[in-house]
């Protein structure tokens, strides 16, 4: 199994009646009446620090994500993050994940492709190519995507790229949403015919079914935890295996919060007001914002308002002791915390885990802190885990080598 | 009320199936439905067809068991030539035409493409132009606290609450609410993010006699928006109704539909 480090890049200082004064973390809450551009750059700043501290460790991977307008997650463009990264890692043996560049947004989709080649191209083949669609706002509200050609504009998108990076001659793109009259990308990616390919999804889409169709991995975002995720795990496998897939774990990845401390006490101490803070603060989005008519498609809106597995949670009600209790965060010593993990890793058959070592408020000492405990006391006993029966098609060929074993780089 | 007849068209090279609900007697007169699709305006149809035969279309993708007819038309000139079909294949010569919200820039667009086409036209608080000054609220994204009071006068009313009633029965409600949210995404399509398809540079074509109702508290398009259509389609006349908002006719439907009946003739 392979566990990369995950990061939103989130506000740290919201003000402490942020809940009251905006209905959400999405679109509503105003730059100068919150944020100070100064403290933001400290943010980015420190974001790279923490993920290049985590590659340096020995996680397997670094990623990054796109999204706008919000306290939440503000890297506009994840590819400005993952240059720096990916020259920071020349030599290391770490994926740039990339998780990535929001292809309905972004007109024409060969930006991304030609952003994405250079980042295979400056990392020396270590890029892992992540596509998600977007958050409702994200696409429609911030880009202005008509909400009911999201997914249409994205699976064009998608194979617009792909076409882009390995076409050997000059070609004309003729779509229905792009037209291109002569496309002829350069650079193009080192890793032919194109980099590993991850589609983000949360789950209640039909992103699921696409993705097993062209073979993709596919990575669950959920943010609530590994133990509420099993419906739509099984969901998956049983897809995976309708579709005539193999049951590789690597075809599957999944994101789960973790604080990690000496004792269970501890940690759920020390993690408390962060989680806190993540749920109640940037993670809460109200359903006027999550359900835009148009985003889910006809078969997946009836669905979700048939059974949506989240509906009746309301964030801001919530404590930490319900965050924990509810395994949304797995907190506590490197001990409880491996036994959980692998507990879940192997009921949901996780190939890569990607940890959120840093989630809300949390400041810089802290989540590096939290990334020492895991690189030494968790990861090596994660690492093990599928490797003896499988391969990970879904990984940069130049990294799949055996590693040695993690973590004793900052150890030292 | 009676039930209307319901005629499945096959159009646009027989990839959008469409439903045309018929009802009453007397001149025709085209309906066509706003962004909620066409449940909630029946009751308001039912009125107008005691005076009219009323053809009252579903827009593409919002018929029964044809949700994916959404992605066939790429664009405003297809929904426009679309439109243009459909009426030729109802045989109606050139009947009246009216429209609600979305409908009524459907309506208005139409009669600039084909001003032969049309008798004479009724919109009720359409979309289809903007002011800086006065943007108009996107309705697909209204929050729980400003939904109600955005769209009705009332938030409370007897209007509201049919509006957004929804059935006991389970199965029934997942219908009913997927419908409705299903309606918003199929017309949004063609006015996302801001409803201006540029309208303004073609009103000159409309040559129908044009009546423009408008709800006094409309807080989705302000009541202003009338004199701006009025500005612009020549010798249109005003309604405004009291105590209604962006939807009057559900809000007011005694006063709209005498306002559109005596103008429109029976």
């Amino acid at each position: 199994m392979k566990a990369c480090m995950f990061h939103l890049m989130p506000y740290r200082d919201l003000p402490a009646d942020f809940e009251q004064r905006y209905q959400s973390a999405f679109i509503d809450p105003l730059w100068f009446d919150v944020a100070d551009a100064e403290k933001v750059g400290e943010y980015y700043n420190a974001t790279l620090d923490e993920l290049l501290y985590a590659a340096k460790a020995g996680l397997h991977g670094v990623c990054t994500n796109q999204h706008h307008q919000n306290v939440y997650g503000f890297m506009a463009n994840p590819s400005l993050m993952g240059s720096v990264l990916a020259r920071q890692t020349n030599g290391q043996n770490v994926a740039i994940i990339q998780l990535g560049s929001t292809l309905p947004s972004t007109t024409p989709p060969t930006r991304i492709a030609e952003e994405y080649a250079m980042l295979d191209c400056i990392s020396g083949g270590r890029l892992v190519a992540g596509f998600p669609t977007g958050l409702p706002t994200d696409a429609t509200i911030s880009n202005a995507v008509i909400p009911v050609e999201q997914r249409e504009r994205f699976r064009e998108a998608l194979a617009l790229v792909k076409k882009a990076w390995s076409a050997k001659e000059l070609f004309a793109w003729n779509g229905k949403h792009y037209q291109l009259g002569m496309v002829n990308l350069w650079p193009r990616p080192i890793q032919q015919p194109h980099p590993p390919i991850w589609i983000p999804g949360s789950g209640i889409s039909s992103t699921a079914e696409y993705v097993v169709g062209l073979d993709h991995c596919f990575c669950h975002l959920s943010y609530y935890g590994a133990k509420n995720a099993e419906q739509v795990a099984d969901r998956y496998w049983e897809l995976v295996a309708r579709k005539g897939r193999d049951d590789n774990p690597y075809r599957y990845s999944f994101l789960q919060l973790i604080g990690i401390a000496e004792t269970d006490a501890e940690a759920e101490d020390l993690y408390a007001a962060h989680a806190e803070y993540f749920f109640r603060k940037l993670l809460y989005a109200p359903s006027y914002y999550q359900q835009i008519p148009g985003c889910l498609e006809y078969p997946a809106l009836v669905q979700a308002l048939t059974n949506n597995p989240r509906a009746g949670i309301n964030l801001r009600e919530l404590k930490a002791k319900d965050f924990f209790e509810r395994g949304f965060v797995i907190v506590g010593s490197p001990k409880t915390v491996r036994e959980q993990l692998m507990d879940g890793m192997k009921r949901l058959r996780v190939g890569h885990l990607l940890a959120l070592l840093h989630f809300g408020s949390m400041p810089t000492e802290l989540c590096k802190a939290n990334i020492d405990l895991f690189a030494r006391e968790v990861l090596p006993h994660l690492e093990g885990l599928w490797d003896d029966k499988y391969e990970d098609r879904w990984w940069p060929e130049r990294l799949r080598t055996k590693r040695p074993v993690a973590a004793m780089a900052v150890a030292s | 009320m009676a039930t209307p007849e319901v005629r499945r068209l096959r159009l646009w090279q027989n990839r959008v199936e469409t439903e045309v609900e018929i009802a009453g007697s007397g001149p025709p007169l085209v309906y066509l439905h706003g962004p909620w699709g066409l449940a909630p305006d029946r009751a308001f149809v039912a009125r107008l067809a005691e005076a009219n035969t009323v053809y009252a279309p579903r827009h593409p993708g919002t018929s029964r068991g044809d949700p994916e007819a959404v992605h066939v038309l790429d664009s405003w000139l297809d929904l426009v030539v679309y439109y243009g079909e459909l009426i030729d294949r109802l045989q109606l010569g050139a009947p009246a035409l009216a429209g609600h919200s979305f409908g009524g820039l459907m309506a208005a667009e139409f009669a600039a493409a084909a001003p032969r086409s049309v008798g004479r036209l009724v919109l009720i608080d359409p979309v289809g132009l903007w002011r800086d000054d006065l943007p108009v609220k996107n309705w697909m994204v209204l929050s729980d606290r400003e939904r109600r009071p955005s769209l009705f006068a009332d938030p409370e009313g007897e209007g509201a609450q049919r509006f957004f009633g929804v059935p006991n029965d389970p199965a029934e409600r997942v219908d009913v609410l997927a419908q409705f949210v299903w309606a918003q995404a199929c017309t949004g399509k063609f006015v996302w993010p801001v409803p201006d398809r540029g309208l303004k540079n073609r009103t000159h074509r409309i040559a129908a006699p044009t009546l423009i109702i408008w709800g006094k508290a409309d807080r989705i398009i302000a009541p202003a928006y009338a004199q701006e259509f009025a500005t612009r389609i020549a010798g249109a006349r005003i309604e405004l109704i009291e105590d209604a908002g962006h939807l009057p006719h559900l809000e007011q439907p005694d006063a709209v539909a005498k306002v559109a009946r005596d103008f429109i003739g029976g």
